[in-house]
């Protein structure tokens, strides 16, 4: 992807118009000359900075939308939605927060289809460069491609202007990447947590949002993760202690959450990079926790 | 093609039963069941279909296998809206046949996995309702399986069962394959024979239990050799 666009390879466009849809007057969307059968035959430059072609179906506009009080602008793009009969994969913890050793982000493994397990074995976590890390919440496939995406759009930069980009301004990239997307049912909220000239953890959220701060967690696990990291939370944590903070906080998650669950994964950012920890099934660690207050209530007893 | 059924149990007849005045809109997508599964192993890959075509309460078709032949290495299965399944394989042969072309040489299975990948999100918002599983060789020769969500959510995998009867069939093959779930069991490596036999077996299970699984069972084996189809009969009704 990236190859192509560097050595500026365009291929011949082909104009493509196998329908005219001119009966709905002004309030017509621009239908955009899109690719329908996936051939690639055009180039992204005219796609409003987004580097992937997207087919809009072309649907009428449903009795619904006119029934709608007109003193609420409704962008035209609610009524563009096909309804679609499977559930796609959702539900999730993830967390990151600043310490004096860096970055620490983590997350739980499962990705939920509605009430079925789609896969106990997610990568959750992805590093986008050698310094920064994104953990992905929301819809799975959305939050695969973007970050595919958004690798691409840094690599770019980095050849195109000799410099790494830096994290608060691949923020405001992303967000504006996302930004004609809002509104469609397109569901992205991404934790970037990296490190140039100091720990940076920043939220970006389809819906537009794009926060920069010290902790932040993400996902149906959410609360629950919350609740133990703001018990322990300090700047002047240990590594390991760090470390077993964030396991915590996704372990209790996963225990009180169904959509979050299987194994943890860990990664730690600081001013050499990411490191990534082995990936941990929850399962020994509910026993090892059984046991230990099993222990505990017999110690009491006595 | 019936109304559009929202997040229900794919397929089940809500039609039929009485449930008050229903406003009925025109859905582009219409469920035809079946079942497909991969298996990778060290030097080998599997994928399995059954061959079952069905909508609603009726079956178009006995013969109707799932997998798809890509390239000497690579099996595609889909399943879910067979018009989808179509379009999407054609898609998929010209786009192979392009990169051979421009690039002189076959795609690898991983490559196919990431382009299928962004041709299913290419349709984000107007999706292909198929649910696809890719078994191949890699380019060590080693077994691979990729399973996909039908908007383009993928992810490499040792074995992985798609379609009508995946949730029976996935926790079994966690079971088998994977040895989760057991007590001091010893890990031994799946070879290819007892991987087509636990195939086999799984099908056959499967279309005791589920209405959209049955007919017959065609089982393509990747090996560096080629791929080698068998066809094995499974119960009719």
């Amino acid at each position: 992807m990236a190859l192509e666009d560097v050595c500026s390879f365009k291929e011949r466009p082909v104009q493509h118009k196998w329908f005219s849809f001119s009966s709905l007057g002004d309030a017509a969307i621009p239908f955009p000359k899109s690719d329908y059968y996936n051939l690639r035959l055009e180039t992204s430059e005219n796609n409003c900075g987004v580097p992937l072609h997207f087919f809009i179906p072309p649907l009428p506009h449903s009795s619904s939308f006119i029934n709608r009080p007109l003193s609420s602008f409704c962008p035209p793009k609610n009524s563009m939605t096909v309804q679609r009969p499977f559930r796609l994969a959702h539900g999730t913890t993830t967390l990151g927060f600043i310490f004096q050793g860096g970055v620490i982000a983590a997350a739980d493994t499962r990705a939920s289809a509605g009430g079925l397990v789609a896969c106990p074995a997610v990568h959750k976590i992805t590093p986008i460069h050698s310094h920064l890390v994104v953990t992905s919440s929301g819809s799975g496939a959305d939050c695969m491609l973007w970050e595919r995406i958004l690798i691409r759009e840094i690599r770019l930069y980095q050849l195109r202007h000799g410099h790494r980009l830096s994290i608060r301004a691949t923020a405001k990239l992303l967000s504006s990447m996302l930004h004609p997307f809002k509104g469609t049912e397109m569901c992205v909220a991404l934790t970037l947590c990296g490190w140039d000239n100091g720990p940076k953890l920043i939220y970006v959220c389809s819906d537009g949002a794009r926060l920069q701060g010290d902790v932040f967690s993400v996902g149906s696990g959410s609360p629950y993760a919350y609740g133990v990291l703001d018990r322990e939370l300090r700047w002047s944590l240990s590594k390991g202690e760090a470390i077993s903070l964030a396991r915590e906080a996704v372990f209790r998650a996963t225990h009180r959450d169904a959509y979050s669950g299987n194994n943890v994964d860990l990664f730690h950012i600081t001013a050499q990079g990411w490191s990534q920890r082995k990936r941990e099934d929850l399962k020994e660690e509910y026993y090892r926790d059984k046991e230990k207050k099993g222990k505990k209530k017999n110690d009491k007893l006595k | 093609m019936l109304s559009s059924q929202h997040f229900g149990d794919p397929g089940k007849m809500k039609d039929y039963h009485y449930t008050g005045p229903v406003e009925h809109k025109f859905s582009p997508y219409a469920y035809n069941g079946g079942t497909v599964l991969a298996v990778a192993g060290e030097d080998f890959a599997i994928v399995a279909s059954d061959t079952r075509l069905s909508e609603g309460y009726s079956i178009h078709s006995r013969d109707s296998p799932k997998c798809y032949k890509l390239t000497d290495t690579t099996v595609l299965g889909c399943s879910g809206f067979h018009g989808d399944c179509l379009t999407l394989t054609k898609i998929i042969d010209a786009r192979l046949k392009m990169y051979k072309h421009s690039n002189n040489k076959t795609m690898t299975s991983g490559a196919i996995a990431a382009m299928l990948s962004t041709i299913l999100y290419s349709r984000r918002f107007f999706p292909y309702y198929v649910y696809n599983i890719i078994g191949g060789l890699d380019e060590e020769g080693k077994g691979a399986v990729y399973s996909f969500d039908p908007v383009g959510s993928y992810q490499r995998d040792t074995y992985k069962a798609g379609g009508s009867a995946s949730a029976m069939l996935q926790p079994l093959l966690d079971n088998q394959i994977g040895f989760k779930n057991m007590e001091s069991v010893e890990h031994v490596p799946l070879t290819k024979d007892k991987a087509v036999q636990l195939v086999k077996d799984v099908f056959i299970s499967a279309a005791e239990r589920d209405v959209y699984t049955g007919d017959a069972l065609r089982i393509c084996v990747i090996t560096k050799e080629g791929i080698n189809e068998e066809n094995i009969p499974l119960r009719k009704d």
